[in-house]
């Protein structure tokens, strides 16, 4: 895990030296980390709980996009704030995945008493 | 004096932002590295804290609140419930092929530059923030989801009415109680078929009643102990 610290350090390092202070792109970056973890979580998990995990990452990620979109702080020469609605749709999205979450959970819970595992790729009872 | 000097250069939003942004992107790659799953969930809390983080340094106090008291207090104690309920050992760890592993790096390489790419491609979006210091952004919410604008335009956007949120308020709140009957029905109570829960109602039976029958599974287990243990 630290060597792949190490590297994200390596890669971000200079792209944010460039700048002194916070743009919207910066929050960008960060998002598109998170999006991508998310993703990678979802493919190469093989436990229901993790690929749920990922579901959060990439909602996550997405939401870090809207509030840097929406703040009036980080809104540069030229550029145009999504003011309130870009927090009240975040605000949507934290609500939507705490549901999702919840019928996930109990879905997961469901699998595991008919297949006593929660191990995604025992699920092929519909596999023709 | 030169270290208050120094410490007067420092931009400290800067500085956060970097702290929260490396907590955050670090602790992601670490729920995807890790494989024991209360690890996963332990820094999938901290990333979504950090990113709680940069919501409050963005000036959204009350999302970054939400976040902190919905996501890392609701959703995670959730998962880790989950975790709890479907744990067979105490260290669950089910491996990933390496295979899949090295195909997941490359199309996740190759999705990063591409979001990258997209991210610095607006010109406007890489000119560092103006600083603009917003009202308190919770009244104004909650008074768009019933409704109702009060929030000053931010600038440039063009003239014209602005809609509330009443409506997709109600269908959230409509969507969760959904959510919340359909959840507690999927995860009632009902008819086990989990080898543990076989063995529980087993031996539970035989110690009501005690049977005559060999015990399915000799595990000295309390069906023995009724019977005398003669078997």
């Amino acid at each position: 895990m630290s060597g792949m610290l190490g590297i994200g350090v390596a890669i971000a390092g200079p792209v944010f030296a460039a700048a002194d202070g916070v743009s919207v792109a910066h929050y960008l970056v960060v998002g598109a980390i998170l999006f991508t973890a998310g993703i990678v979580c979802m493919a190469v998990k093989r436990n229901a709980l993790g690929v749920l995990m990922g579901i959060e990452l990439v909602l996550n990620g997405a939401n870090v996009n809207f509030i840097a979109f929406a703040s009036p702080y980080l809104r540069g020469q030229g550029a145009v704030s999504l003011g309130i609605d870009g927090q009240v749709i975040a605000l949507f999205v934290i609500l939507l995945a705490a549901a999702e979450a919840a019928v996930a959970l109990a879905i997961t819970l469901n699998f595991y008493n008919n297949h006593s595992t929660v191990d995604v790729d025992r699920a092929d009872d519909l596999k023709g | 004096m030169t270290g208050c000097l120094m410490l007067a250069a420092v931009n400290f939003h800067t500085l956060l932002f970097y702290l929260f942004a490396l907590l955050a992107c670090g602790f992601a790659v670490g729920v995807v590295v890790a494989d024991n799953v209360v690890r996963m969930a332990l820094y999938l809390v901290l990333s979504l804290g950090a990113t709680a983080g940069l919501f409050f340094l963005a000036g959204a106090e009350f999302i970054g609140a939400m976040q902190l008291m919905i996501y890392v207090g609701g959703t995670l104690v959730l998962l880790v419930f989950g975790v709890m309920l479907t744990a067979q050992a105490p260290f669950v760890t089910i491996k990933t092929s390496p295979g899949d592993r090295v195909l997941a790096g490359v199309v996740a390489a190759s999705l990063l530059a591409l979001l990258l790419q997209a991210a610095f491609s607006v010109e406007a979006w890489r000119r560092p923030g103006l600083g603009e210091v917003a009202q308190p952004a919770a009244t104004p919410i909650g008074v768009a989801l019933v409704g109702v604008r009060v929030d000053e335009p931010p600038a440039g956007t063009p003239p014209g009415v602005r809609s509330g949120y009443l409506l997709p308020f109600e269908i959230v709140s409509i969507h969760l109680l959904v959510v919340l009957v359909g959840a507690a029905y999927l995860a009632r109570a009902k008819r086990r078929r989990t080898q543990r829960a076989i063995d529980v109602a087993a031996s539970v039976q035989s110690l009501v009643e005690p049977v005559v029958e060999v015990p399915r599974q000799a595990r000295g287990s309390a069906s023995a102990l009724a019977t005398g243990g003669t078997r």
